[in-house]
């Protein structure tokens, strides 16, 4: 697993990465009551902003974290935000992206590393 | 937060676990542990703890002070029996809205609640205009809001006397060893009462009500949801200088005393336009909107009157996701003609126009005890 500086967490499963936000960064939205995801298929670019987020409070936007091909999206997160609220380093993941170019999320921090980020 | 100004209740919000954040030169709880969409339903459901000791709390006394403060708003305040409480508004020379307020006749004084953002401006206000009035900020004083279903029942425990209150009645009443001004009124759309107490006396009224297993603490974050579910205002949101009464849907606070025709037609501010636009209507109105889908439309979304329409109509005020009504709610203003509940409205959103279908407002219903 690794985390980014925006909140992200990614998994790399057999080439395939999973994205999501952390629990750190659900506690800070606060209720989650919106979420819009990519079409599958779409292309992204590091930085792009693919995700918005309501919570209560506010909007945000989710970056994409790598280079890559939309290949999954979870609509259950769309149905019922609040699930990401309750389980957003699991069930509620956001989408599953192919990379471009293999390795350019080794950059990122580990688990210990982003516990020491976000203190 | 150095600079900023603490309620009575601070020690009890830290303790609890609050977030605080300012809010009109205040340290203030946003949230508690359980979360805004809880705290906004346990409110709905049983009752609900707010802090609102921020607000202005201001006595006028004096002969003639009601006569004087009906100078300043276009409400009639000389029918305003001891024991009641009344909405109102200062209006300026235009006919906008320098605060909204509550003004309640004890019998012994007139005493007004004011948003906090603006306490020192409605206080230079009232001493400009008021000079024969004995006008006192009450800055020591708490302010307890206790809303909801179970409101009546948590408060009767301490003084069954609550429970002979109807909506917008006040009272001086005991309740944990202090002598409180008490109204039932509130900011929710729910039953429930608020508690105006010697700032040192707070606490331990607060945590005599948190002991109730029914009371929770409930933050600003759900205070607003709350007051937007329920189609309530809030100063510098929906109403200010620019709006006037009419406009915004206020039009029920002016009795007929102060309206043409009446016993005391006009006299305030901004007369000339308010009731002009009471006898012709305003060109625009304030409405509430339901936006189709989960996409919230907050405040300042520009909103068109068709899909593909080159210049905005008007903007949205207020906007959340309403937990009670479990989809988002917006408030905004909009031309007369297109006040019309059903008409479809365009709110332009990240750039894309999604359609909002004006509402009746509340949009959750209100149960105050009549």
């Amino acid at each position: 697993m690794k985390y980014t500086e925006e909140h992200e967490w990614l998994e790399d499963a057999d080439g395939i990465v999973t994205v999501g936000i952390t629990a750190h960064a659900a506690e800070q939205l606060g209720d989650i009551v919106f979420v819009e995801l990519p079409e599958v298929g779409t292309e992204v670019t590091k930085d792009d902003e693919v995700v918005v987020i309501e919570s209560v409070k506010a909007a945000s936007d989710i970056l994409a974290p790598i280079d890559g091909e939309i290949v999954e999206v979870n609509e259950a997160i769309v149905e019922d935000p609040a699930k990401v609220n309750e389980d957003p380093e699991g069930a509620a993941w956001f989408f599953k992206v192919k990379p471009a170019e293999p390795g350019q999320m080794d950059d990122y921090l580990d688990e210990a590393a982003y516990k020491a980020f976000i203190g | 937060m150095s600079n900023l100004k603490r309620t009575a209740l601070h020690d009890l919000h830290i303790e609890l676990g609050a977030k605080m954040v300012p809010f009109a030169g205040w340290e203030m709880p946003v949230q508690y542990p359980a979360g805004v969409m809880k705290e906004h339903l346990h409110c709905r459901a049983k009752a609900g703890l707010f802090d609102v000791s921020h607000m202005g709390q201001v006595t006028l006394r004096g002969n003639g002070a009601s006569e004087a403060l009906e100078r300043l708003v276009p409400v009639d305040l000389a029918g305003l029996a001891p024991g009641r409480q009344r909405y109102a508004m200062f209006t300026t020379e235009d006919g906008g809205i320098i605060d909204d307020l509550m003004v309640a006749n004890t019998g012994e004084h007139l005493f007004l609640v004011l948003n906090a953002a603006r306490a020192e401006v409605d206080l230079d206000h009232l001493h400009e205009h008021l000079p024969d009035v004995e006008i006192s900020h009450l800055r020591g004083r708490g302010l307890l809001a206790l809303q909801g279903p179970g409101a009546e029942d948590a408060l009767a425990a301490l003084n069954p006397a609550v429970r002979e209150m109807r909506f917008m009645d006040v009272a001086a009443l005991e309740l944990a060893g202090a002598t409180c001004w008490v109204s039932r009124s509130g900011y929710t759309g729910e039953d429930g009462f608020e508690i105006s107490i010697p700032g040192t006396m707070a606490p331990r009224l607060a945590r005599a009500l948190l002991e109730n297993p029914e009371v929770a603490p409930i933050g600003l974050g759900a205070r607003d949801s709350l007051r937007l579910e329920a189609g309530l205002c809030l100063y510098g949101s929906d109403i200010d200088e620019t709006t006037s009464p009419v406009e915004a849907g206020l039009s029920w606070a002016i009795q007929k005393a102060r309206r043409t025709g009446g016993a005391r037609a006009g006299g305030f501010p901004g007369a000339d336009r308010i009731l002009r636009e009471l006898d012709e209507g305003p060109d625009r109105r304030r409405v509430g909107l339901l936006p189709e889908g989960r996409a919230p439309m907050r405040a300042h979304t520009p909103l068109f009157s068709a899909e593909d329409a080159a210049e905005p109509v008007g903007e949205i005020t207020s906007g959340a996701f309403g937990p009670s009504i479990e989809r988002p709610m917006s408030m905004g203003y909009v031309p007369t003609a297109l006040a019309a509940e059903g008409t479809t409205l365009w709110g332009e959103v990240r750039g894309k126009r999604l359609a909002a279908t004006v509402a009746p407002l509340p949009f959750h219903p209100t149960s105050y005890k009549r």
